[in-house]
């Protein structure tokens, strides 16, 4: 039990009932009670005019000592730095320039030394490169125990990495291993002046409430971070840093998993997280070849194509391209939903996007609650048109 | 095989809302269900069970009510389940959520296979699986699409992992973790006989003593990870519906679009 509420100093004002995000606490003998449902987040701890509750938490001695620096791992994957590497190039140098360290990027592959240079001109002060057949292509095993020896060696106080297939894959492992705190998919980031701590806020239950966390205890503070939330920095021609190379066959590295093949969707644009702008089919499709009209949009907007799970079910489409709770979570610029309802399980997935754009038949149908412009009307018509237009306007 | 699957009893994310003049999250009505994703974790294993035989045990850590999530996944056919509940598990970040599976789960002995999926829908930070790998000292595969092949003689097994930019196909050495994503499987229904054992099954409940874990290292105790602010995310100004014929709706869109910078077409 680690909230505690002092009987002699409640005075069953119920700010802390009130307060709750989960509803925990009630009044019980005019006394607050928290039950089963707490979660201990402090909101009540906050609000307490009299001071009455405490919460213990993790204390320990700060883990500051001697870590220093702000890390970026810069992912490399089938010949090319992933989008996300340059966006986190752009916040790790903000970070960096306010807690007045280096920022170091750490580059991963197989003839990437070349590489280096664009991390140098996009901010990195440092690139610490490990170049070894073995990291050709990616393996949990390999990406993790190794980037865990160099955080030890090199002791910086912030890894950043984007939240990818990849990152999201190793870098709960690499936390693991150095016993410290992560958290995913990180929308915002921030330096608290007070104390140094890096301010790490996310999204959770599907978007429907925020929450920003901080790691006080453990070293480095690790996050994840989503593709398309930061911008990358400028690029500074002739920018130049250190190169760290990285002995990798020293290292005595031993995966226990093997790659075999790496399969690229080539049919049509699938890295919806790294899409400007994305196009969207549902149910009121109707069958699979109109899936067609949507990449004709696609291509003129250089757009990527997603579907609803009701498209993806009826198997007009791969469940790569879904969108939603149990797809993936998007957020371009522009979202166009076409003949897609708009379940909340949809809307989990997508409602983070800046511009969403609904066409539907239906009045009622819930997309419209997030969308910023509706149309009501047969995407048949609607969807045409747009494409004549868009060709007009450009020819 | 025996194969071992995590699950995790979440609120059904959909009726969540957090009241914006509050900040709390308004819970009536929320219904407590299996986190989606482990249900075709679930299905992953029973379908393993059903070609190469032997056990399938699922395990949660939670409040007692999460029994029910537990009772629900015996329904479609699990064998044996057990419950990790202590008061001190609460509060538990991804980190501490893994330290106390991996306690629990060498308590209950060896496997083949361990299953989860990918994410849960209330925190979806898909961590706990390979940190859980980790704890355990297993080679794990994230984002599992298929099974391609299973070797039991040198112990191997190939799959499908799903990537942003298509799919990878890796081998692993057994035992090891896998987590699974939707387009893995169909869910099979709950039978009747599983009906009937899930309502009678009796649910071991294990407590921080009968794991023997670290005090300091289960529940907000042992997290490293503090939430310290929960807000409600930016309203989006919404429900604009474009008057007109189809026409006039279009025009007013690109020019909506190219005024707001997301569209780069001129029109007049």
């Amino acid at each position: 039990m680690c909230l505690f509420i002092d009987p002699d100093l409640c005075t069953a004002c119920e700010a802390c009932v009130e307060s709750c995000p989960f509803g925990a606490i009630t009044l019980v003998d005019d006394l607050a009670q928290a039950d089963e449902t707490c979660n201990l987040c402090g909101a009540c701890e906050d609000v307490c005019p009299v001071q009455a509750i405490t919460i213990e938490k993790k204390t320990g001695a700060p883990a500051a000592d001697g870590y220093e620096g702000v890390w970026i791992f810069a992912e490399h994957r089938q010949g090319k730095l992933a989008q996300v590497a340059f966006e986190l190039l752009g916040e790790g140098r903000r970070l960096a320039d306010q807690l007045g360290v280096a920022l170091g990027a750490v580059l991963f592959g197989h003839d990437v030394k070349e590489e280096a240079d664009q991390l140098f001109a996009y901010g990195a002060d440092t690139v610490y490169l490990a170049d070894d057949p073995a990291l050709a292509g990616f393996t949990d095993d390999m990406y993790g125990v190794l980037l865990a020896k160099m955080i030890n060696e090199h002791q910086p106080e912030i890894v950043l990495c984007g939240a990818t297939s990849i990152g999201r894959s190793f870098i709960p492992k690499v936390a693991t291993i150095l016993g410290t705190g992560l958290t995913a998919d990180c929308t915002g980031l921030g330096i608290r002046s007070s104390d140094r701590l890096l301010l790490q806020t996310r999204p959770a239950f599907g978007g429907n409430i925020m929450a920003t966390i901080v790691c006080p205890a453990g070293r480095p503070q690790m996050a994840t971070v989503r593709t398309r939330v930061f911008r990358r920095g400028p690029y500074q021609e002739g920018r130049k840093g250190e190169l760290v190379e990285i002995d990798v066959a020293r290292k005595n590295i031993v995966s226990r998993t093997r790659l075999l093949e790496v399969v690229t969707d080539l049919s049509e644009k699938v890295n919806l997280a790294e899409a400007d702008v994305l196009v969207a089919g549902g149910r009121g499709l109707g069958e699979e070849k109109n899936f067609d009209l949507l990449r004709e949009l696609a291509d003129l907007l250089n757009a990527g194509v997603g579907a609803s799970r009701g498209a993806v079910d009826a198997g007009w489409i791969s469940y790569a391209h879904q969108v939603g709770q149990t797809g993936k979570t998007v957020s371009p610029k522009l979202y166009i939903a076409c003949g897609i309802s708009g379940a909340v399980q949809h809307q989990v997935g997508m409602q983070s996007s800046d511009v969403i754009v609904a066409i539907n038949k239906d009045p009622n149908a819930p997309i419209f609650d997030v969308a910023n412009y509706g149309l009501v009307g047969d995407l048949f018509d609607i969807v045409p048109l747009m494409i004549k237009r868009i060709k007009t306007a450009r020819s | 095989m025996d194969i071992l699957v995590c699950i995790k009893q979440v609120p059904d994310t959909k009726d969540i809302k957090l009241d914006p003049e509050t900040n709390t999250l308004k819970r009536e009505g929320v219904e407590s269900i299996v986190n989606p994703f482990d249900m075709y974790a679930v299905e992953t294993a029973l379908m393993l069970k059903d070609e190469w035989g032997g056990t399938v045990r699922a395990v949660t850590m939670g409040p007692p009510q999460a029994e029910q999530a537990l009772r629900e996944v015996v329904s479609y056919g699990v064998d044996e389940v057990a419950l990790f509940s202590d008061r001190a598990f609460a509060g538990a970040d991804t980190w501490a959520t893994a330290y106390t599976l991996a306690k629990g789960i060498r308590k209950l002995g060896d496997f083949d296979l361990i299953i989860c999926g990918k994410q849960a829908v209330d925190g979806d930070t898909a961590q706990v699986g390979p940190g859980l790998a980790q704890q355990l000292d297993l080679p794990f595969i994230t984002f599992v699409r298929r099974i391609v092949k299973i070797e039991l003689d040198s112990r191997t097994m190939v799959v499908e992992r799903l990537m942003d930019d298509g799919y990878d196909v890796v081998e692993t050495s057994l035992p090891a973790l896998l987590t699974v994503v939707k387009e893995i499987n169909e869910l099979r229904v709950p039978s009747l006989k599983g009906k009937m054992k899930a309502k009678k099954i009796d649910i071991p409940i294990y407590s921080a003593a009968d794991l023997e874990v670290d005090p300091d290292s289960v529940g907000l105790t042992g997290s490293y990870t503090q939430v310290i602010e929960v807000f409600a995310p930016k309203p989006r100004g919404n429900r604009i519906i474009l008057e007109g014929e189809t026409e006039e709706q279009v025009e007013k869109l690109l020019n909506g679009l190219t005024k707001d910078k997301v569209l780069s077409v001129k029109i007049d």
